[in-house]
């Protein structure tokens, strides 16, 4: 079992569920209060939904000067995983830990909708659960979801394979190359616009998400020799 | 004698300064009985809020004492922020809907945020964490480029309120006619959860405990916002514009954690929103619902205020929003100031509780307002005006369209009426909203009714708002039990036991004899319709004077209902699921189409007898839809209303929003309605029907349920392969189209209205 922290700004709204995911997949999943400065001692982080201090001027804008940003930058340039999910992604472009930014949607109209992704990159944390080229229905909610890079660095998160995501049929919010998510050169931190912790049990509509927290727990088991097959035979079934 | 003298600079009180503040001579007369004086500035203000019609309820109280409030469900009927319904395993639900009607006409988007704001503090000042939105909105047609501008801004304004703070907006209706040209309808409906022992109300009680403001500073928005919301809109009315709040939902989100920490904590007693009329009814209110002797004194000096220079008449109406009144026990001020401080909220003692019975305001020593507090809110006077059916809408209802105005097939008829924004799909709309924060929805918005699970327990929510204001318009008796019956049809169609229902009747001038008939009749519908269905009305909101210089809307009284689901993962879909399965209808179809979707698409005409409701049926129907629902039977059950039956069977074949492509269905009506004509049969709006699709081996089961319950029950058809035709088969005619052609038409009306 894996500590999993997950970050919690005062604007943050996806943290419950966030938290319940991970749980459900077997980690030991903990809020972290922005303004501490101590993660304690972390396998994984987690940045999750929501408005972080309300992103008035700009989407994780303010968020990256938070206490708790220092710590988890040393967490990611120490090769410790991190997720981003949605804002969490915008708030890890806004600190540099990852390329680009996210701009106003496309017809700048909030968008919730169920999309469907494409996994391209299965060597990361979060995606080794899933089989290459499978397809996901997952719900994205944001404003300001529409991935944006310069063409040399698009270029390079192609040819690189950090393209962890991407949307297949319409391309909701209109980001470059239709990406719905990107990895770090080391592959340890992603970001994400679509929302995997909402579609983790069929009562929810489905459970294409769950793998995201199921890839990091049987990641830390491999890694730490406990008993894989346990957490594989349970939920991977890949 | 009360004492209370005049602050500096205080205007002096004339009959024209009483006139603006919306009190007449009479009500100004008994308030100079009650304090034995004049009153001041501030007094004068205070009454002129807690008297207006949106606080006090002065015209439609008598009407509201008949609706049924009783019942084993009910843990608080009406009169706190929200009513409050049992369910299982020691949770309760907190609902209540609300209007922000006249805001969102003069400044739509921060007319229909704070509208989302002011419902979420409803519930979640009971203690309940707010777990689904809804809203029932009306616009003026689309072709008016003034109604796009308030529709579009009233979405934005809902959409960037709720899904900041992290609620999901689960459903809702839109439907557009002329009378909301100008004068749009944002009624706003919050559902919340908690453990019925953490429920906390809004009575003040221990003398020397402590009242706190929490929140954001006092500002001068709002002023005389409860009045302005009692008066009819006028062509001056632009200028109120700087009277309409300012949200920020930001600050809301934090004031909604502070206060469900601070209610867990045991530190406070009782809580309450800074709404309409602001820190003049919230502390108000509490006083006089502490009951016998219970005071409040509040410094108004104390106040943080956003801006300087402002005078206790300002502080007291100001209706500045996210701000909350709270009382805390009196040794315990420090501990409540330091979870206000983790949320970055300022909590301020601003004044305690005594024994005086009296509502006591000051500016540092010198008393402002001081009146009793119990006669405050009770003294207000009660209207009974006068009804009477305007004799035009007699004869609305006696008419017909003219006929041969325009002569299409029923498959073209079809195709119409999916195009019409009434009946078209929402979609533009709640894509708007984060409908699946809180990863608990079951069921999202373009379905019967919104569904959400509850982590930690067996059983699922149902939400749902309804109201077809044709019907109440051409009948309100028949149209306000029509808006009851359709809530609980759209309810049960998830497979739901309907549980209680929160109200929002939006209506014209109450001192005009035809509006008060309208308001009168369809109350008693709702009220009939209630206690059939046993769903008493925990509480709602009464909205009069929604009239424009063109004349009232129509009236508008909107239902939200919450109903009970078992067992989460029973819940039933709206949609066609799997080829092969059989499709049944169920209840009557008759020749009603008066108010009718097919007269108004097709011919401009709102007029004839609407569908009457018979609420035995209606009531038969429900417990079938439950009963099935709960041992598995169906795939999939959808109401019939707007648009008939051809409306709802395109609805089942064409799947949700992001369910491409559909499903075929084949239907055969060769036996079935005999004595009706295609079209009557397609597009009758008859009540008490709905269709249900289930697998071939269960489809005896659901004769034999339907045949043990009374419920007339028709095998119509198949559901046929992913992305055919649907195709009904009728006496004189056939529809035959592809399900993509049907998604296309009516997936794309509105966007299309909206350029783009």
């Amino acid at each position: 079992m894996q500590r999993v922290a997950v970050i919690v700004f005062p604007g943050s709204n996806c943290d419950a569920e966030t938290i319940a995911a991970a749980r459900q997949a077997g980690s030991d999943a903990y809020r972290v209060w922005h303004r501490d400065a101590d993660l304690k001692r972390p396998d994984v982080v987690i940045l999750p939904g929501g408005f972080s201090y309300g992103d008035y001027l700009r989407a994780g804008a303010i968020a990256r000067f938070s206490p708790v940003m220092t710590a988890v930058t040393e967490h990611a340039r120490a090769g410790g995983p991190v997720l981003g999910i949605c804002n969490g992604f915008q708030i890890l472009c806004e600190a540099g830990l990852l390329p680009g930014g996210l701009m106003r949607n496309a017809r700048l109209r909030f968008l919730s909708r169920l999309v469907r992704v494409h996994v391209e990159a299965t060597d990361t944390p979060f995606t080794c659960g899933y089989e290459p080229g499978a397809v996901l229905a997952v719900p994205i909610a944001h404003g300001e979801g529409r991935y944006v890079v310069d063409a040399r660095t698009a270029a390079e998160l192609e040819a690189g394979g950090r393209v962890v995501w991407r949307y297949t049929g319409e391309n909701p919010n209109g980001s470059t190359n239709a990406i719905a998510g990107v990895s770090s050169p080391g592959r340890n931190v992603v970001g994400i616009m679509p929302h995997p912790e909402r579609r983790n049990a069929p009562v929810l509509g489905g459970e294409d998400g769950a793998r995201v927290f199921l890839s990091m727990e049987a990641r830390y088991a491999t890694q730490h020799a406990v008993d894989v097959r346990a957490v594989g035979d349970r939920h991977l079934r890949v | 004698m009360t004492r209370a003298t005049p602050f500096a600079g205080d205007p002096r009180i004339t009959p024209d300064l009483v006139r603006e503040h919306n009190l007449s001579p009479e009500e100004y007369r008994r308030i100079e009985a009650m304090l034995d004086r004049a009153p001041t500035f501030a007094e004068l203000g205070v009454f002129s809020a807690l008297w207006s019609e949106h606080c006090a309820y002065k015209h439609s109280k008598p009407v509201l004492r008949t609706l049924p409030t009783t019942g084993p469900q009910v843990v608080q009927g009406p009169g706190e922020n929200a009513g409050v319904l049992r369910l299982p395993g020691g949770w309760a639900v907190a609902f209540k809907i609300e209007s922000h009607n006249h805001p969102s006409a003069v400044e739509p988007y921060q007319g229909a945020a704070t509208g989302v704001g002011g419902i979420l503090r409803d519930v979640f000042t009971m203690g309940a964490r707010p777990v689904a939105l809804l809203n029932s909105l009306r616009f003026g047609p689309l072709d008016d480029a003034r109604n796009r501008y308030l529709f579009a801004g009233v979405v934005r304004g809902v959409a960037d309120y709720g899904n900041c703070v992290g609620v999901p907006t689960l459903g809702g209706e839109v439907d557009f006619g002329p009378s909301y040209s100008g004068n749009p309808l944002v009624n706003a409906m919050c559902v919340g959860l908690l453990k019925e022992v953490d429920l906390i109300k809004a009575a003040a009680h221990g003398v020397g405990n402590v009242l706190l403001v929490v929140g954001a500073r006092t500002g001068r928005d709002g002023i005389h916002g409860a009045s302005f919301a009692s008066e009819e809109l006028t062509r001056e009315s632009a200028r109120r514009r700087p009277q309409v709040q300012v949200g920020d939902p930001f600050t809301e989100k934090l004031l909604l954690e502070a206060s469900l920490e601070l209610i867990a904590s045991g530190h406070i007693v009782a809580i309450q929103d800074m709404g309409a009329a602001g820190l003049t009814s919230s502390s108000a209110e509490m006083a006089a619902k502490g009951g016998g002797g219970v005071g409040v004194e509040i410094d108004l000096a104390r106040v943080p205020i956003r801006e300087p220079g402002m005078t206790p008449y300002e502080i007291l109406l100001s209706e500045s929003q996210e701000r909350m009144l709270l009382v805390a026990k009196a040794d315990r001020v420090q501990d409540v100031q330091a979870i206000a401080a983790k949320w970055e909220l300022s909590a301020t003692p601003i004044g305690r509780v005594t024994d005086d019975g009296l509502y006591r305001a000051t500016w540092g020593e010198q008393v402002v307002v001081e009146i009793p507090a119990q006669r405050l809110i009770d003294d207000c006077p009660v209207y009974h005006p006068e009804a009477a059916e305007d004799p035009e809408i007699a004869r609305r209802r006696a008419s017909r369209p003219t006929p041969n105005t325009k002569h299409l097939a029923p498959d073209e008829v079809l195709l119409e009426l999916l195009d019409h924004p009434p009946v078209a799909s929402k979609r533009w709309v709640y894509e708007q909203y984060d409908s699946t924060v809180r990863a608990s929805t079951v069921i999202g918005p373009g379905g019967d009714a919104g569904v959400i699970r509850v982590r930690d327990a067996d059983f699922a929510l149902a939400v749902t708002v309804d109201c077809n204001s044709r019907y109440v318009l051409l009948d309100p008796y028949e149209g306000g039990k029509a808006a009851v019956a359709e809530a609980a049809r759209n309810v049960a169609c998830t497979g739901a036991r309907p549980l209680g229902v929160t109200d929002c009747l939006n209506f014209g001038s109450p001192e005009r004899p035809a509006v008060f008939h309208q308001f009168r009749e369809a109350s008693r519908g709702i009220a009939d319709a209630c206690r059939a269905l046993e769903t008493p009305v925990t509480g709602g909101n009464v909205s009069f004077y929604n009239e424009s210089p063109e004349g009232a809307v129509d009236p508008t009284p909107v239902v939200g209902m919450v109903g009970l689901i078992a067992h989460a993962e029973r819940a039933v879909p709206s949609h066609a699921r799997v080829t092969g399965d059989v499709v049944f209808v169920l209840g009557e179809t008759r020749s009603e189409l008066g108010g009718s979707m097919l007269w108004e698409a097709l011919h401009g005409f709102v007029g004839g007898e609407p569908p009457r409701v018979d609420l035995a049926a209606e009531r038969r129907l429900v417990d079938f839809l439950v009963a099935g629902a709960a041992v598995g039977l169906f795939r999939s059950a959808h109401d019939c209303s707007q648009g008939g039956l051809g409306v709802a069977l395109a609805e089942v074949a064409m799947g949700g929003p992001y369910e491409e492509p559909g499903f075929g269905l084949d239907v055969d009506f060769t036996a079935y309605a005999l004595r009706l004509a295609a079209v009557e049969l397609l597009f009758s709006e008859s009540h008490g029907r709905a269709v249900v699709t289930c697998p071939p081996e269960r489809g005896g089961a659901v004769a034999a349920l339907a045949q043990e319950l009374g419920v007339p029950a028709h095998r119509a058809g198949t559901v046929r392969e992913r992305g055919g035709s649907l195709r009904i088969r009728l006496g004189d005619g056939e529809v035959s189209h592809r399900i993509g052609r049907l998604r296309d038409v009516y997936f794309s009306a509105i966007p299309r209205r909206m350029g783009d």
